[in-house]
């Protein structure tokens, strides 16, 4: 078998959890599978993460530092990975399934004339992946025929790579052509938080419909979210109602969330919500419906009204930490 | 403008399902089947371009077998102007769904393709973007809202990413896929349901399309997940805390 390459995603001149996560388990298919694990950065301006990916014991970093991929977009970035695959002998391309590796995987596999397989949380030694399908109600052992294999990983499901070693830099040009004509990128609009990232926290705590209203999230949620220092998230439900931005949402359709601690405050757990959270550590839910599904998945359940039992857990919480 | 709308046919969201002992796939019985709630997305805000404008053909397109053709008269009792169904037995992954997509697409010449971002099934979260691939087409994922250029040649998209709002242009043709927040889909009037019973569903052999359909990925086998058992019910907010500050030793 050729060898691994792990697409390395940055945001803001950093690299996420979800990159070092790719790292690991493009070095887990190739000493599972064979051959070299290979990362490679895409961007403009980019020798220091060049650098520091090296840094995390791949074989090789290739780097296309070109004005022309300074931000993401689907086509510029597909026309480059179809080059540095076909150029280096590449039969497994990996990333994680975030926002851009779901944008960008499908499309480079189209090219290449090979499928994919989505949010994959198993590779086997035979060279079949396990994925979840239907919600995570079936996991699924699949196959991929074809000269080059491309695999999306969910994020929960492998640890992250640790630093060792200083790979070889190799700096490739490369010829974006007609592909930087058809795609503009216009504007990124930030949502300012302070509070962790969703799908890196420690402690999420998410709402659901039983809040019953975007200001009740601000009031009764938020503080809580504040005192545990955790990341917010929130039912399907709730975003659907209108209470809170979908980038909260967790769930089969949104984030897949997987901390030690979780906390399911006034949310039903439709198949929908189970799918994204069930691999937490440790659950809480808090409901007033003691026949509320999400009791069958929760560690601790309290059915309580939420009105009462979060600003109570809340005060609870500050007096604990001090 | 023409917008085409894929459409799938899957098992209602809040079905359970369970799978057959022997791993060969998804017990069938009883399950009740729906637009796929991503393509009712997609299909609604081809409707609203299509009020918004005027003078635009709405064309449904799905892949299976002749009952697929219930899913497809509700977008049709939706609004939609006609729809196309690619009759196809067996099983396709993304890949071949793109390819016969492909060719749907180079006999209709839509200036739009509109499709979910995630079929609720296989959540592959695959198809809009290799049709993109296929045709060298741009795309625009996980799509927010829409905005086309008052000369209809072009688009705007908000992009519903990590950490924000992501907006991007690109020329048309284009594929624009779905996410939760676009639009909230209408309900099939009743005027709507019996103008649907008169319009068009071409049924296209698979054969006839000459796509390979021959799939890359394939599933071996299913297995029912690990079930998590529930554990304990706890009285009061104190001994909540207290048992996961010193038994899950968590806080």
């Amino acid at each position: 078998m050729g060898n691994v390459l792990v697409f390395a995603e940055h945001q803001k001149g950093k690299f996420p959890k979800s990159t070092l996560i790719a790292l690991q388990a493009g070095k887990e298919a190739a000493s599972k599978l064979g051959g070299n694990c290979l990362a490679v950065v895409l961007g403009s301006g980019i020798d220091t993460l060049a650098q520091e990916v090296a840094g995390y014991g791949v074989t090789k970093v290739l780097v296309a530092d070109d004005p022309g991929l300074a931000n993401y977009l689907a086509d510029t970035y597909t026309a480059t990975l179809e080059q540095l695959i076909k150029a280096n002998d590449v039969s497994l391309l990996l990333a994680t399934s975030t926002a851009i590796g779901k944008d960008l995987l499908p499309r480079v596999a189209a090219r290449l004339g090979v499928g994919m397989a989505t949010d994959v949380v198993a590779i086997n030694a035979d060279g079949t992946f396990k994925r979840p399908m239907y919600a995570g109600n079936v996991i699924a052992t699949v196959s991929l025929d074809g000269p080059v294999k491309v695999v999306s990983v969910r994020g929960t499901a492998f640890d992250a790579a640790q630093p060792g070693g200083q790979a070889q830099i190799e700096k490739v040009s490369v010829n974006l052509g007609a592909a930087a004509k058809k795609m503009q990128f216009v504007a990124f609009n930030e949502t300012k938080s302070d509070r962790p990232n969703l799908t890196e926290a420690r402690i999420v705590v998410s709402g659901g419909r039983g809040l019953k209203s975007g200001e009740n999230f601000t009031t009764y949620l938020e503080p809580l979210v504040d005192a545990l220092g955790a990341a917010m998230g929130a039912s399907r439900a709730a975003v659907d109602a209108g209470f809170v931005p979908n980038d909260l949402q967790v769930g089969q359709t949104g984030k897949v969330v997987a901390p030690e601690l979780y906390f399911a405050v006034g949310i039903s757990g439709a198949i929908q919500h189970l799918a994204g959270m069930k691999d937490s550590k440790v659950i809480v839910a808090i409901n007033k419906d003691s026949e509320a599904p999400i009791f069958s998945v929760a560690d601790y359940g309290l059915v309580a009204d939420l009105f009462k039992a979060v600003p109570e857990l809340t005060e609870a919480v500050k007096k604990l930490k001090g | 403008m023409k917008i085409l709308v894929t459409v799938k046919r899957v098992p209602d969201p809040e079905t359970t399902i369970r799978v057959k002992p022997d791993g060969s796939g998804i017990v069938t019985d009883n399950i009740k089947y729906v637009i796929n709630p991503f393509d009712e997305i997609a299909i609604e805000e081809a409707l609203r371009i299509k009020e918004k404008l005027g003078g635009s053909e709405v064309v449904l397109a799905s892949i299976g077998t002749k009952v697929v053709s219930e899913q497809l008269r509700t977008g049709l009792a939706m609004g939609a102007d006609r729809a196309l169904l690619v009759l196809c037995e067996q099983a396709l992954d993304s890949l071949a769904v793109s390819k016969i997509l492909a060719k749907l697409v180079e006999r209709e010449s839509p200036q739009l393709v509109l499709m979910g971002k995630q079929a609720i099934d296989d959540d592959s979260n695959q198809a809009g973007q290799m049709l993109a691939a296929l045709l060298d087409w741009p795309q625009a994922t996980f799509a927010s809202k829409v905005e086309l250029a008052a000369d209809q040649q072009s688009a705007q998209v908000i992009r519903e990413v990590d950490g924000g709002l992501e907006t991007v242009g690109f020329s048309l043709p284009g594929i624009i896929t779905a996410d939760l927040r676009l639009n909230e889909p209408r309900y099939a009037s009743l005027p709507g349901i019996m103008k649907a019973r008169k319009k068009e569903i071409r049924e296209i052999p698979v054969a006839e399309l000459n796509a390979d359909t021959t799939p890359c990925l394939k599933v071996q086998k299913m297995d029912p997940p690990v079930k998590k058992t529930g554990g304990k019910k706890v009285e009061t907010v104190q001994q909540l805390l207290d048992l996961l500050h010193t038994e899950a030793k968590v806080i």
